[in-house]
């Protein structure tokens, strides 16, 4: 007897990993078998670092409707104020708005939980569509939720250009003088969520994202060794016109016996430009005083630099394709966050059943290994071109949001 | 000496099958009624998504990884 459960607990467990195996893929957009909670949050977030500060507001709304329905509706916003590195070398300071508008509704049918949606963003040089539909199933008495999903966007770029009395237009001369370019994208995800113990869940993520269009910046340049003056000049990118990636992910989180939760996460990714990035994550939270729940994180990415970036190339039309992102570079980075959320009462709203305010801040570091400060070349004073300083970026973070459930 | 290949693959074949069988018959280990830690909004991958999504667009934006957050992020030109 004792041998049969053996035997089936065994075989449990090889079928639990096949399943894990078998689950990898991702975008868990929503949980099977129970719909969202009712919910509001107004958030303000504020980035700062490198020159570049970025704020504005989001507002998510999400409510039910009947037993099988729930939409959700985000409005976003960024106002952008740059005057970052990339902008002193090769272009002045300016200031632009993006909007984000975006719509999804969820349906739940028994054990599964349709959903799809649409996002909008626009911006004075880039407009972006989005739609995606995922579902999801909850299965073996709801230890397992998988996930299917896919999203599909199209892009237009544009490049701006300012006119004598400072305001900013679509270049019309821009991509042989059609004035735009197009971008395109398809995202294909997998994902298995998975409890493990009373104490314990566990998240695979797998994602397959593919690009076909104009993936550069169109402002930023790429520099080349050119003796005269400070040492080099400036041209224009050349990216390649697709890019594939693949991405997977797993996380833990665990239920700490005095009511606390820890987090561990890491992410493997790689692409077809040369890009292998790793990215490792904990978290920690802490409830205490009944009101009053503490976050923090530690976050850290190491990725190779694209095949084709470089800080300096040789001399100009070096290769087909030839980039300076700093993105695409080689590069370490840091990020630590704390944040802190305490409930309170509404007074004269008995219709909201909770209300929070919570305060999130993270400083965020970024050391690149191949990506130097080009604003500094001063070959009179010895700092010759490709030995200037190697760039970091710091920045802060800031998240202040209100959130009522009701 | 020859790989008795037929035999590994009628091994792993069977091997394959017995896991499948076990699937029709798996019986959830952590109860319903066990589960209230995991209940628990502390316990959520996302307590907040406005604020998670936020987040992973910040990364996004600056490093040349993407993908796998769970959540759907729209196209921008963010760099």
């Amino acid at each position: 007897m004792q041998l049969i459960v053996t035997s089936r607990s065994t075989a449990r467990r090889v079928c639990a990993l096949a399943l894990v195996l078998l689950g990898g893929l991702a975008a868990a957009t929503a949980v099977a078998g129970v719909l969202p909670e009712d919910r509001a949050d107004v958030l303000y977030h504020r980035y700062q670092g490198g020159g570049i500060t970025i704020q504005g507001p989001s507002v998510l709304v999400r409510k039910k409707i009947g037993e099988n329905f729930s939409v959700a509706a985000n409005y976003y916003e960024d106002l952008i104020s740059s005057a970052s590195i990339d902008v002193k070398l090769s272009a002045s300071a300016y200031k632009e708005q993006r909007k984000q508008e975006s719509l999804s509704l969820d349906y739940l049918h028994g054990k599964s939980t349709y959903s799809a949606g649409y996002i909008h963003s626009k911006e004075l040089d880039y407009n972006s569509d989005t739609s995606f539909f995922s579902v999801s199933q909850d299965m073996f008495g709801d230890l397992t939720t998988v996930s299917l999903s896919f999203k599909r966007g199209w892009d237009r770029v544009y490049r701006d250009v300012r006119l004598p009395d400072r305001s900013l237009v679509n270049d019309p001369a821009f991509n042989d003088g059609r004035g735009f370019d197009i971008a395109d994208h398809r995202g294909y995800g997998l994902a298995l969520s998975q409890i493990l113990t009373r104490n314990m869940v566990l998240s695979l993520n797998y994602e397959a994202l593919t690009d076909q269009g104009y993936l550069a910046s169109p402002y930023r340049k790429i520099r080349f060794v050119d003796t005269s003056g400070k040492g080099f000049s400036l041209a224009d990118q050349i990216y390649p016109r697709t890019r594939t990636s693949n991405a997977f992910s797993a996380r833990v989180k665990y239920y700490l016996p005095y009511r606390a939760a820890l987090d561990a996460q890491y992410r493997f990714f790689t692409d077809t430009w040369g890009i292998v990035a790793h990215t490792a994550e904990l978290g920690y939270t802490h409830p205490i005083w009944k009101r009053w729940i503490f976050d923090g994180s530690f976050r850290y990415t190491r990725q190779s630099a694209a095949d084709f970036y470089a800080d300096l190339f040789p001399r100009a039309n070096f290769a087909n394709f030839m980039a300076r992102d700093r993105e695409l570079a080689t590069l370490q980075s840091y990020a630590v966050g704390v944040g802190a959320t305490y409930e309170f009462s509404m007074p004269h709203a008995p219709w909201i059943n909770k209300s929070t305010v919570n305060l999130r801040i993270d400083h965020l570091l970024i050391n690149y290994d191949d990506f130097r400060d080009a604003t500094v070349t001063d070959p009179g004073n010895g700092i010759l071109a490709g030995a200037e300083p190697l760039y970091k970026l710091n920045a802060n973070v800031l998240q202040l949001f209100l959130s009522i459930w009701f | 000496m020859r790989t008795p290949i037929i035999p590994v693959r009628v091994a792993l074949v069977l091997a394959l099958v017995q896991a499948l069988a076990a699937c029709s018959s798996i019986q959830p280990w952590v109860k319903p009624f066990e589960r209230e830690h995991l209940a628990d909004p502390i316990m959520a991958f996302d307590r907040n998504p406005v604020s998670g999504s936020y987040r992973d667009h910040v990364f996004e934006s600056r490093e040349g990884a993407r993908g796998a957050t769970g959540g759907v992020g729209g196209g921008c030109g963010c760099n």
